[in-house]
């Protein structure tokens, strides 16, 4: 059982590092290597966090601190390495952040990790907000409205690496990017890894088999914030500027919004969430005003529909395909891709139109949205946008319907297939 | 020297005392049921040993050392393991999981996070011998909310005897079971719990009497006999208390 295990697993790894590798190469443009990079950057911060959310129950909103310090840091630590002061090469600058993040976490985390659950949650929130209140009472290190910048280029560098072009640096993002996934991913097997999941499951009992429940708690929290500073220090490098918004309410929630999408009870979820999130954030809100509205939507059905996120959702049907019954499903797949895209056009139609009315009612009455002229002036419009919502709706939910009683059937029979032979491995 | 000694242990919620001064003294190898009616404070007691409740006052002592004040996880580690009457595991971890995070901290592993659990031998082997022993080695990979009833309780005992704690304290490990699961689960239990100190709180007469050397009777907050099981059934108090009703009666024959 280890060997065609362990084959897999070097496979999966082979393969992330060969599509980072590659990835710049597909997405050649200007702005498909800013993306990729901050997905690396993402990545690692949204990994970060569900060492707290997903394995240890740890329901943060503070975690932008640690990515945040960790940023500041390191800028503060670019700017003395390039002013000569300090001795330290470019490449390892995110280190500096990490070591920050480490620190912070070690001086907050003795403090936070006291309590669990809602305590905790509360204090993180807190925490948060005095810590982005500081940043704007102490200019001196954070740089008030302006923020901290710094230039990462290094004047003549080994093999020609000056840290100038984007790709150089998306280079360096990528392989800290696998180092830390594969760091993050060994923690979740070992001991303390592992009482961390005990301790999300039950506090209690850990007290009963000799384990300081703060004390897993406390360690986990400063390992990730670790990882975090490291994220911080990357984003440094990348952006050459820090501000004081790195460390805000908004940025943490970002966190725990996207690690919760991707899926928290999975190791890769975050990863998912994390490219979610540099796509949200980049391009969706270049291609709609209405962006955040719409995130809002997704996460509200996401926590009521789908509470595992998107790695639940992929490895449930990943589960249907290895006992050779996805394929009955394909059909009502197909059903409730085709309404679900009706229900869509049909119900942002009606958003785009109510923005355009209240945003820019400046350039007239029509615009254009999907290749169609929308007309804010003309009732037929809001009407026919109306129309076509309700009947997407209507055809969904009957699709829907159809769907669970199928789903119900593949379940039932997949639940006798395990009675039979037991689960594949 | 005793494995196991309370001296004047009081405890008080608010204005009420709970436990009103117990006295017991438990040798090393001794199985000793502890009984009593409903309130009576046998949980209440074995949360003051294990120290889930701080004492009001007196003194809990495990193989002479005092150990009352000291939290849970420090008893545990003097070698004091209990298990709990409403089941509690690792409802999300498989049962190997569950076994195994009960298996680390005796081993030594402590909170290491540059080590591989897979590469831990001894832990795995001893995870594994576990599973066996109660009877649960066909669930490796079974999530332990996914178990039946009686297999969770199963559970439940052999995380408490993983750490090999010397000092074992049952609280109702055959609660809400069948009477044929009683009988089974009854027999595991003096099974793995070989060669060391047990205390059992338990309802149920028969499984009492069956399975302990000694019989502690808790009334009140008290204990109103510690004694042989036949001393203690011939007890005019304690039969005036609790044994004289006819329920027990009939679960004593019944067995």
């Amino acid at each position: 059982m280890a060997n065609p295990v362990n084959r897999s697993r070097w496979v999966i790894w082979s393969a992330f590092a060969l599509v980072m590798a590659l990835a710049p190469q597909v997405f050649n443009s200007g702005l498909g290597i800013t993306v990729l990079s901050q997905m690396g950057i993402a990545i690692i911060a949204c990994l970060s966090y569900n060492m707290l959310f997903g394995q240890g129950g740890m329901l943060s909103f503070g975690h932008a601190v640690y990515t945040g310090l960790g940023s500041f840091m390191a800028i503060h630590a670019l700017n003395a390495a390039t002013t000569g002061g300090l001795p330290l090469p470019v490449a390892l600058v995110p280190l500096a952040g990490g070591l920050a993040g480490l620190g912070f976490a070690v001086l907050f985390g003795f403090v936070t990790t006291r309590k669990s659950g809602t305590t905790f949650a509360m204090i993180t929130l807190g925490l948060g907000e005095l810590v982005f209140a500081m940043s704007l009472m102490v200019p001196e290190f954070f740089g008030g409205e302006g923020g901290v910048s710094g230039n990462r280029m290094v004047r003549d560098g080994l093999w020609g690496i000056t840290f100038g072009p984007q790709i150089q640096v998306y280079y360096l993002i990528a392989i800290y990017t696998l180092v830390c996934v594969a760091a993050m991913f060994a923690f979740t097997r070992t001991p303390l890894g592992r009482m961390l999941n005990a301790v999300r499951d039950n506090p209690e009992r850990v007290e009963f088999v000799g384990y300081d429940t703060q004390r897993v708690r406390y360690l986990a929290f400063i390992i990730a914030g670790f990882f975090a500073g490291i994220s911080g220090g990357l984003a440094a490098l990348n952006f050459e500027i820090v501000t004081a918004e790195v460390v805000g309410a908004a940025r943490s929630g970002g966190y725990l919004l996207f690690t919760f999408l991707g899926g928290a009870t999975f190791f890769f979820g975050p990863i998912l969430g994390a490219i979610l999130m540099v796509l949200a954030f980049v391009l969706f809100s270049e291609f709609t005003r209405a962006w955040l509205l719409y995130l809002g939507l997704i996460f509200l059905l996401m926590v009521m529909f789908a509470p595992g996120g998107f790695a639940s959702l992929i490895m449930m049907n990943v589960r249907v395909a290895s006992f050779g019954r996805l394929r009955s499903l394909l059909l009502p797949y197909l059903g409730l891709a085709v309404t679900g895209l009706v229900m869509l056009v049909g119900g942002t139609s009606l958003v785009e139109m109510v923005y355009h009315l209240q945003l820019n009612q400046s350039e007239g009455p029509t615009f254009t949205y999907l290749g169609i002229t929308l007309n804010v002036a003309s009732m037929s419009n809001w009407l026919g946008a109306g129309v076509v919502l309700a009947l997407g709706a209507g055809l969904f939910d009957l699709v829907r319907r159809r769907f669970m009683r199928e789903g119900s059937v593949v379940q039932v029979a997949i639940e006798a297939d395990v009675k039979r032979q037991g689960a594949p491995r | 020297m005793n494995a196991l000694e309370l001296k004047g242990l009081r405890k008080s919620f608010g204005k009420t005392e709970i436990i009103r001064g117990v006295d017991l003294a438990i040798q090393a190898g001794e199985r000793v049921g502890v009984i009593g009616p409903n309130g009576a404070g046998k949980s209440t007691l074995f949360n003051l040993i294990s120290g889930r409740l701080r004492p009001s006052s007196g003194e809990v002592r495990l193989n002479g050392k005092r150990i009352d004040g000291l939290k849970p996880y420090e008893i545990n580690r003097l070698g004091l393991s209990r298990s709990f009457q409403i089941t509690n595991i690792f409802p999300k971890l498989s049962v190997f999981e569950n076994l195994r995070c009960s298996v680390l901290w005796s081993l030594g592993y402590k909170y290491s996070f540059w080590r591989f659990l897979a590469n831990l031998h001894d832990a795995n082997q001893r995870a594994e011998k576990l599973m066996q022993m109660i009877r649960l080695d066909g669930k490796h990979d079974v999530l332990a909310m996914n178990l039946t009833y009686a297999e969770q309780r199963a559970l439940e005992i052999g995380i408490t005897i993983g750490g090999g704690s010397d000092v074992i304290l049952l609280d109702e490990p055959t609660a809400g079971m069948s009477r044929s699961e009683t009988a089974r689960f009854i027999e595991l239990i003096k099974e793995v719990t070989v060669g060391k100190t047990l205390l059992t709180v338990e309802h149920d007469m028969g499984v009492v009497f069956g399975l302990a050397d000694k019989i502690a009777v808790v009334v009140y907050g008290e204990v109103l006999a510690f004694d042989t099981p036949d001393a203690v059934r011939s007890n005019a108090r304690v039969q005036e208390a609790y044994l004289g009703s006819s329920v027990a009666d009939a679960q004593v024959g019944e067995h």
